[in-house]
């Protein structure tokens, strides 16, 4: 199994300008902070987070619709971080995305063998050719061949994602990145586009980046999945162990806001609602981002960003007090060469009283 | 919990509206009753004309091209055909309402606590003052942290989570005894959802009101509602209480709807189980029952409406559409256990306790 892509120490900051009379840079907007993961052929991460957790910009920074301020991207072995114009086109053949509003991403103009074969024309493949391909791609994705001609709103909002995921496949890709496929549907056909969608993983081979901000849908779907919180990655842990044994209390946190649709044990489970409001990007809190709605923080929390530690079975994450896990766990852990350049070197503990009540 | 008097009672409605692509029947024979108290969410997808519903309630759907049909009461008063007169003292006043979009919602140039106070004295002789202080109180208790201050903020100004709180203040602002929440926390991340939710049971049960939830998230029914119903393509498929629903479903669009959701405290199956093809165009719905041509176990008899019968003995409270005999019901669904409905550790219990809970 050999990496698809590499991102290491992956930074995207937004300059805010203000300033009287003179326009000058005031701020920066800490959208995605020091980004450390890889993705192997064939597989599919979740990448989770709250709205404006920088899950979108790291999608798109991957990408390269956005130019990074640091870090690198690694596609297959070529460094891909800064590459310009020509140089950058094999790597979008291969990768492509499927946005999540299938009624704003199609072009309500354009005829559905236009929309699905426009990513062909522009990789340069003749006409005839092309409506053979687009017709191919329509029965792959479950529509008729026949719908070449519609105009997209003929359709209803399933079929609108299956006509989205058909354009993201025209350039046969490595790597499809996923941003809300699904949240903008109807739960029986959110259903449809998932199985849809692995049903194409198996027979296409394709890896996946399926960013969510719906945790059951991502556990369905993903081998391992990312936490993102303030444009860092708070944990990273295959999607099972994620669900059993959270260790960050953020990711603790997020499962246990989704309330379960099963009356009884909705009722039987202790809920703590998490306080408070995602902070500020433009200034970020000191320390662990997530210090100020954590009820374990303490005062190294407050001062010194935790590195993200390996645990047993890959399971990385950021936390000085780490739920779930054995004191044992804790001291056979090692530093993660993914944790961001800025994180100290403090190992966690479960010493503190607090982080005993919560493990 | 629930009197014996209802608090709202609605019979047949039937709303349409002439369109260009023929008469859209956006609801279409919808029956129910409020219990005084009592929250009844209202579930379905797109389309299903859950919020249509709810919107006639309040006179909001009223245009020329719309065509009422059946009666809605809320205590004496018919609310289809009342005046706009009658209708302003009622809405905000005796129902109000909490939208979904809380960004187009509020008018987004005017100051959070003049747009609760301008509620308040529509309804209430009170002075600028008194309006005021109530709409800091008001802010109060849904949770706004210094709300002495946020008062004088704009809608900008508040995040989504902030600002569907003022859409709840503002309903709350004179009282009302019923609430309608047309999906109140959809446009909410989950740990928000998780607080906002929250916060509204407490006030609810602290007021008495009764609440009509519209949404399309069961999990978010799990957490708040009494009673459900279950529609599709314009009508009431199935109703009951929240139990019954979950662990003795009836409707095979119930079913589909319980199967397909992902759960989170569930070994992942294979794949997720789908309702196969799409709702039917509201303008040219099947005849009969309308979930006929996605339904697996259709026969014969579907042709004709099935009416909105208690097919459960002795749950008379527990109704549902459909053609398919109780006995014939619980034969399908031992054939595919744990896709239809929950089945489960809680099944047993409640044939055993009987209905409801």
């Amino acid at each position: 199994m050999s990496s698809l892509l590499e991102v290491e120490h992956l930074t995207m900051h937004f300059p805010v300008r203000g300033g009287t009379v003179i326009d000058r840079q005031v701020a920066k907007v800490h959208a995605v902070d020091d980004v450390t993961f890889s993705m192997v052929e064939g597989e599919t991460v979740g990448l989770v987070g709250e709205s404006g957790c920088g899950k979108t910009t790291l999608s798109r920074t991957l990408l390269r619709l956005l130019e990074p301020t640091g870090g690198t991207i690694r596609f297959r072995g070529t460094d891909v971080t800064h590459a310009k114009g020509r140089a950058l086109a094999p790597m979008r053949r291969q990768m492509q995305m499927v946005f999540q509003d299938p009624y704003a991403s199609l072009n309500p103009r354009k005829r559905v063998g236009q929309i699905i074969g426009m990513p062909l024309a522009l990789h340069g493949t003749k006409r005839d050719a092309r409506e053979e391909r687009v017709a191919e791609l329509l029965e792959r994705v479950g529509l008729s061949p026949e719908h070449i001609n519609r105009f997209p709103h003929e359709f209803s909002g399933g079929q609108r994602q299956r006509i989205g995921v058909a354009r993201a496949l025209a350039l046969e890709p490595r790597l499809i990145i996923l941003d809300e496929p699904v949240s903008a549907l109807d739960v029986s056909i959110q259903a449809q586009i998932v199985n849809l969608l692995e049903d194409l993983q198996e027979a296409l081979g394709l890896t996946y980046l399926f960013v969510a901000h719906d945790l059951s849908v991502v556990r369905h779907v993903s081998d391992r999945i990312a936490v993102m919180y303030l444009g860092k990655i708070m944990e990273l842990s295959p999607a099972e162990e994620l669900y059993l044994k959270p260790i960050h209390p953020y990711a603790e946190a997020l499962l246990g806001a989704i309330p379960i649709p099963d009356p009884k044990e909705n009722r039987e489970r202790e809920r703590v609602v998490l306080p408070g409001e995602p902070p500020n990007p433009m200034n970020p809190p000191s320390g662990c981002v997530f210090h100020p709605r954590c009820e374990y923080a303490t005062d190294v929390c407050r001062s010194v960003a935790p590195p993200l530690m390996e645990y047993a079975g890959g399971h990385l994450a950021a936390c000085h007090h780490p739920l779930n896990v054995t004191p044992r766990e804790v001291a056979m852990a090692k530093r993660s060469p993914a944790s961001p350049l800025s994180a100290g070197d403090e190992t966690p503990s479960l010493a503190a009283p607090v982080a005993d009540a919560g493990s | 919990m629930s009197s014996a008097e209802p608090i709202l009672r609605v019979s047949d409605l039937e709303v349409s509206f002439a369109t260009d692509e023929g008469l859209v029947r956006a609801v279409d024979g919808v029956t129910f009753e409020l219990a005084a108290g009592e929250v009844l969410a209202v579930v379905g997808e797109s389309g299903c004309g859950k919020s249509v519903t709810a919107m006639t309630l309040l006179g909001l759907t009223r245009s020329a091209n719309a065509r009422f049909a059946g009666a809605a009461y809320y205590g004496d008063t018919e609310l289809l055909g009342a005046s706009d007169a009658e209708l302003q003292q009622i809405r905000g006043a005796e129902i109000a309402m909490v939208f979904q979009d809380s960004a187009s919602s509020l008018n987004p140039v005017q100051r959070v606590g003049r747009q609760i106070a301008e509620q308040i004295q529509a309804h209430e002789k009170v002075t600028d003052a008194q309006a005021r202080e109530r709409a800091i109180e008001l802010l109060e208790r849904v949770g706004i942290p210094n709300a002495r201050k946020r008062v004088d903020a704009y809608p900008f100004e508040m995040s989504g989570g902030m600002r569907q709180r003022v859409m709840i203040a503002l309903a709350l602002s004179c009282d009302p005894s019923v609430l309608i929440a047309d999906e109140p926390t959809t446009a909410l991340d989950v740990t928000i959802q998780a607080q906002i939710l929250e916060r509204f049971r407490e006030l609810v049960a602290q007021m008495g009101a009764s609440v009509i939830l519209v949404t399309h998230d069961l999990g978010v029914v799990t957490d708040i509602a009494d009673r459900i119903a279950v529609m599709y393509a314009g009508r009431i498929v199935e109703q009951g209480a929240l139990d019954e629903i979950f662990y003795d479903p009836q409707h095979p669009y119930t079913w589909g709807l319980l199967g397909s959701i992902p759960r989170l405290d569930r070994p992942r199956p294979k794949r997720l189980p789908t309702i196969p093809g799409l709702p039917p165009s509201l303008a040219d719905r099947p005849q009969g029952c309308h979930l006929r041509p996605r339904c697996p176990h259709e026969f014969d008899q579907c042709a004709k409406t099935p009416p909105l019968v208690a097919r459960v003995p002795g749950a008379t409270a527990h109704l549902d559409r459909c053609w398919l005999s109780c006995d014939r019901k619980r034969e399908l669904r031992e054939i595919e256990p744990g896709v239809i409905g929950l089945r489960g550790k809680h099944e047993v219990e409640l044939t055993k306790g009987g209905a409801g809970s």
